[in-house]
């Protein structure tokens, strides 16, 4: 019997992989690299975290957890919300525990697009937000930001990309690539825009506790916008928790209530020693928080002035842990500039193409290094840039 | 002494490496490299900066083992110093590397550092007991150093990380 040319649906068979994943492919193999390509914190999980993981282990709670996570862990999230962000959620009704902020946005999408909606996804962005969109049946619209304008969203270039089908904006801030945070002030008037048009923000807010010169604002907690925002989070970022996958979304009832039908089906719940880790993350895990914030910030710093000094034009990122250096003066393209930098210095940077066409004329760095290895590997690429 | 948050700072940048330079603590601290020297001047003037110092696993070193022991000592104050004048009496010593005042059962804990266990027990018995208000000496030779002043000897501190991650 003759197969079909493939068995796979056609939006997953047109859907590309992850720019990320093919410049990982290039470094297999190599050795004395020094990465500036890596998403995720240097700092091992806080010990009081993991041993809490190791107690849960040895006292035996290694079944599954309720759907929308351990209600110790949920009351232990409105808590933190409500201190850090100001916005009161009922923890049994308006939280969901997640495999890690990537599956609540998963779900979130999936919860409120019907087939053809559209989303507005502000790039330069991370890698799966225009694909999720697109798995959940919406519609990616694609909003361009600048480096003119610090890669902020501005309420003119939302208006032009919304059309009557537009459900929901998608943002990032502070922003994995480029580090950018919008103040309270820019965030009121993309939320005029939700409010005007009736749309929802599904706000990202993983790195949240990692800015550096301004108080932290949410979405949630600017006014009468508790009501349409899906605020997402985690552990990941703040905690160094990266590969417990543990994250959490809050949202008024209606819609947790729908993200929790498909939590439950896909998923059941999230792993139950990685919840009672984040549990004691939570209760004891701040001061932890605070340390990291702190040399994240002197990193920061250091890698901006180092760049601007070898002329490679970077603005100053208010969070995250990722600098966005424009290196459009070198001549090279962004994936060109990459693969040469690696090969030649063994210096790993991301081509700023892989979060969108917008991102072409830059590269990613993440400074979630050490700092030796953040001197040596500014070292290499001045003299890598000096050289071409 | 009242310090700015800025020179907090630039004491606990070198206090954890006291290799990078001003350029870079500069860079760190979004100062000019001015600044900064006369920021860590001012500290290394006040003493606030004591000393640079490197930590040395000497167990690694063939020939350099030395022998460690922390001694708890009990003595008697003295009228109007207290505990200063035994306490001044003992670390003048060279051997001695370290002296704190302690509340609980002993008065002082001090450290000594020598070549053999010969060396150290000659120390204690010879100097460190027959010092004037030494009433007591207990002495604990140390086996091995896992973590000191805030390091972990032999830690694997290798990047556990992939080379490029989301």
């Amino acid at each position: 019997m003759e197969l079909k040319t493939s068995y796979l649906a056609k939006h997953v068979r047109t859907l590309q992989p992850s720019g990320i994943r093919k410049f990982f492919d290039a470094t297999a193999g190599m050795t004395g690299v020094i990465s500036l390509g890596v998403g995720e914190p240097d700092f091992v999980t806080p010990w009081n975290v993991r041993e809490a993981a190791i107690v849960s282990l040895e006292d035996g709670y290694t079944s599954y957890t309720a759907n929308a996570g351990l209600p110790a862990l949920r009351e232990e999230i409105a808590k933190y919300i409500e201190n850090y962000f100001c916005v009161s959620y009922q923890p049994e009704s308006e939280i969901i525990v997640t495999v890690g902020a990537s599956e609540a946005i998963d779900i979130a999408l999936r919860a409120i697009l019907d087939p053809g909606d559209e989303v507005l996804v502000i790039e330069p962005c991370f890698v799966s937000y225009a694909p999720l969109v697109t798995l959940a049946g919406g519609v990616p619209v694609i909003v361009q930001t600048n480096r003119e304008n610090n890669f902020k969203v501005t309420a003119e270039e939302l208006g032009e990309a919304l059309t009557e089908r537009t459900k929901a904006i998608m943002i990032c801030s502070p922003n994995n690539p480029t580090g950018s945070m919008l103040s309270k002030d820019e965030m009121e008037k993309v939320a005029a825009v939700a409010k005007d048009n009736d749309l929802l923000i599904l706000s990202d807010e993983i790195y949240a506790e990692l800015v550096y010169d301004e108080l932290y604002t949410s979405f949630a907690a600017l006014d009468d916008m508790r009501e349409r925002t899906i605020l997402v989070s985690g552990f990941s970022k703040d905690l160094a928790m990266t590969g417990w996958r543990l994250g959490f979304v809050c949202a008024p009832e209606e819609i947790i209530g729908g993200m929790l039908k498909i939590h439950q089906y896909a998923i059941m719940c999230a792993a139950t020693m990685a919840q009672y880790a984040a549990l004691e993350g939570l209760k004891t895990g701040r001061k932890d928080v605070k340390e990291m914030r702190k040399s994240y910030r002197q990193r920061r710093n250091f890698i901006v002035q180092s760049l601007n000094d070898m002329g490679l034009a970077c603005h100053n990122p208010e969070g995250a842990f990722y600098t966005f250096p424009c290196i459009e003066s070198t001549g090279l393209s962004s994936e060109e500039f990459a693969t040469r930098l690696l090969q030649t210095e063994k210096v790993v940077v991301v081509p700023g193409n892989a979060f969108g066409a917008g991102g072409e004329g830059f590269v990613r760095c993440s400074y979630a290094t050490s700092m030796a290895q953040l001197q040596e590997a500014m070292t290499r690429m001045k003299r890598f840039v000096d050289n071409l | 002494m009242k310090l700015t948050a800025t020179e907090i700072e630039i004491a606990e940048i070198l206090e954890k490496d006291a290799r990078l330079t001003n350029e870079d603590v500069a860079k760190m601290t979004n100062l000019s490299v001015e600044q900064t020297r006369e920021i860590i001047k001012k500290l290394e003037e006040q003493k606030i900066i004591v000393r640079y110092v490197s930590l040395v696993d000497w167990t690694k070193i063939d020939g350099h083992q030395g022998v460690t022991a922390m001694i708890d000592v009990k003595i008697t104050p003295k009228r109007d110093v207290g505990f200063k004048n035994v306490a001044e009496r003992i670390y003048r010593h060279r051997e001695v590397k370290s002296v704190y005042l302690m509340s609980g059962t002993y008065d002082l804990s001090v450290v000594v550092e020598g070549n053999s266990l010969n060396e150290v027990a000659h120390f204690v018995t010879q100097k460190l007991s027959t010092i004037d208000g030494v009433i007591s000496t207990t002495t604990h030779f140390v086996l091995k150093k896992y973590k000191h002043d805030g390091t972990i000897y032999d830690s694997d501190d290798k990047d556990k990380r992939i080379v490029v991650s989301p």
